[in-house]
């Protein structure tokens, strides 16, 4: 990686190290005549022996870590290249336009659809830009907005969630942060459109599940889901910060766990290393789970996607061994 | 006999101390901290006789206040498995679970019951916040999913009581999906064209606001309670300013457009049975009143 201002997370640090030798080694390469072969094919084979077993473990700590990554692909980088002619659309129409959330119309492998998600930003600049992932009230509304769009004109609805929370603040609640929110998961379950949310990042409580509330909800393997923020969860339960890792251990917020507990569709497994080493990868992978989902989906009338929604979330719970 | 050490006691705390009166004789109130008299305060529906705080009202006497005469019909609600998760902080959830039962008598946070309203038979599904604050896990969802399923059986109004600090973190990801859960339930009422009113009682935040207790067609608050999506340490962690005063109060939510109705705790009853006759087409039973 080249990227000098790369975070890179305790248990890569190995990895770390391993690339800049191989890159130094290439460096000298090309001043020098020497023969690296050798040497270089021995680094790689360490290299990758080295990613699959620091990867091969993770705790849920670590897990969390790597959705955190600020690397890691967001919205936009899926809707970019998996969206054709994407259309974004502006405003709730009442009040304001919530850049956060990212919201528009387009084609994805040829069908018509509405597209939804949560953008973070990468530097300092994006993340003011789109608040730091966390919408406000307007951005639920425009979500709204566009899902009656999508009901309307029978398009599809894709959600990429990836929000550490709806925005806490005294505007958002004076417009009523906790209506917008209600009032975004009745919408996704009165739709008679097929609805596929993927967790693509952090899917941070009431702010994910208000465009989480589908027919189909995909994760990726190194994503989290979770009620409320691990550090937020130390703090109310243990009373102390520094329980992060153990309460990030109990909430049961990993894709595998939420899979067992049948709260999930599908894991979209992550390169080797976690999405953010391997972003055209990943961008295709997910298209590829979206597209399989869809098409099962796009077989049952709007009234039977809206009954098995309903369904699903009432079996929730019910359906785990007594 | 010595008359130092045979001292008799005299009777008077045995005269005193009937059930009744028990141990809280006296009680402070939490805004003003006045000492009131417990008997006043029931008489007052324990509202503080000296600033008219509306303190936190127990459940049954939430219900009493409600139904004609007082008289419902308690709904048993299907069994949960405790504890899904395994989940364990600087106490066992089991653990915790056990010890408010013991001190409730209640299984979860709800109660779900059945009784007239202004004669207009009802369901109210009402919160508890004094087990474990009201929090919302898979009981008090499941009891909101059971009173909407008997209200559009018996084709009648729904009501929820909402009190509580929002999702059961102890329930994790099973807590947040009861928000998709309720609102599917109240949703199913609203299309079968029946009322859903919700009360909304201090406090109610986090995922039950941000759920079921939003989407009524009609929103009545109780005077001063606490309204809100994030808590409000949250908030001035977040914003790093003082919040104004009366921010997230019943009356600020009126005034932004989030509530219809918000009253004193004995006009509650009234504006209830006023809403609901209108909306179900029917001449309200005013000679039926509140047990107070």
């Amino acid at each position: 990686m080249d990227k000098k201002d790369t975070m890179v997370l305790d248990f890569e640090k190995n990895i770390v190290e391993i690339e800049a030798k191989i890159g130094a080694l290439k460096l000298l390469a090309e001043d020098e005549a020497v023969n690296i072969d050798d040497e270089l094919s021995r680094l790689q084979k360490k290299l990758e022996k080295q990613l699959i077993s620091s990867y091969a473990n993770l705790s849920p700590w670590q897990k969390a870590q790597i959705a955190r990554h600020p690397d890691r692909p967001q919205c936009l980088d899926y809707v970019n290249a998996l969206i054709e002619d994407f259309t974004p659309l502006c405003g709730d129409r009442r009040f304001a336009d919530d850049e956060t959330m990212i919201a528009g119309i387009g084609r994805f492998k040829g069908v018509s659809v509405a597209v939804l998600g949560q953008q973070k930003g990468k530097d300092l600049e994006t993340r003011v830009k789109y608040n730091f992932g966390m919408a406000k009230p307007e951005g639920y509304r425009k979500a709204q907005r566009i899902m009656d769009l999508a009901n309307k004109f029978s398009l599809p609805i894709l959600c990429f969630v990836d929000t550490d929370g709806a925005y806490p603040g005294v505007d958002a609640e004076a417009r009523g942060q906790a209506e917008a929110i209600a009032a975004s998961i009745e919408k996704c379950l009165q739709m008679k459109v097929p609805v596929v949310s993927t967790v693509i990042g952090v899917g941070g409580s009431g702010g994910a599940i208000a465009i989480a509330t589908a027919n189909r909800i995909l994760m990726l393997e190194n994503s989290i889901y979770s009620v409320i923020s691990p550090e937020g969860c130390a703090s109310i339960l243990w009373r102390s910060a520094d329980k992060v890792k153990e309460a990030t251990e109990a909430m049961k917020l990993t894709a595998q766990d939420l899979k067992k507990l049948k709260l999930i569709d599908e894991i979209i497994t992550e390169p080797v290393g976690g999405a953010h080493r391997d972003v055209a990868y990943m961008v295709e992978k997910v298209g590829e789970a979206i597209s399989k989902n869809l098409n099962e989906l796009l077989k049952f009338s709007g009234e039977d996607l809206k009954k098995q929604r309903t369904e699903k979330f009432f079996t929730m719970g019910r359906n785990l061994d007594k | 006999m010595n008359w130092l050490r045979d001292f008799v006691r005299p009777k008077v705390k045995k005269a005193v101390s009937t059930k009744d009166i028990a141990d809280n004789l006296w009680c402070k109130c939490p805004a003003c901290g006045q000492m009131l008299f417990s008997k006043e305060l029931k008489k007052s529906m324990y509202v503080c006789t000296n600033c008219d705080h509306h303190l936190r009202l127990y459940l049954d006497k939430r219900l009493n206040m409600l139904f004609d005469n007082g008289e419902y019909n308690e709904i048993s609600l299907p069994k949960i498995k405790d504890d899904p998760l395994k989940f364990k902080d600087t106490k066992k959830y089991t653990d915790r679970l056990k010890a408010y039962r013991k001190e409730t008598g209640r299984e979860d946070a709800i109660i779900v019951a059945q009784g007239d309203i202004g004669g207009v038979t009802s369901v109210i599904a009402a919160i508890d916040f004094n087990f474990m604050g009201g929090s919302m896990g898979q009981a008090v969802g499941e009891g909101i999913v059971k009173a909407a399923e008997i209200a559009i059986k018996g084709k009648c109004p729904l009501i929820t009581v909402a009190a509580s600090g929002g999702a059961r973190m102890q329930e994790g990801m099973l807590s947040l999906m009861q928000m998709a859960r309720t609102t599917a339930a109240v949703n199913l009422v609203k299309e079968n064209k029946l009322p859903f009113i919700s009360i909304l009682t201090d406090p109610t935040t986090g995922g039950v606001s941000a759920s079921f207790a939003m989407l009524g067609d009609v929103h009545i608050a109780e005077k001063g309670c606490l309204i809100g999506f994030a808590g409000q340490r949250v908030i001035e962690q977040t914003i790093r300013e003082k919040l104004p005063a009366g921010f997230q109060r019943a009356e600020y939510l009126k005034e932004h457009g989030m509530v219809d109705i918000v009253v004193r705790r004995d006009e509650m009853k009234d504006e209830l049975v006023k809403v609901i006759s209108i909306l179900m087409h029917k001449k309200p039973n005013l000679n039926r009143l509140a047990l107070k």
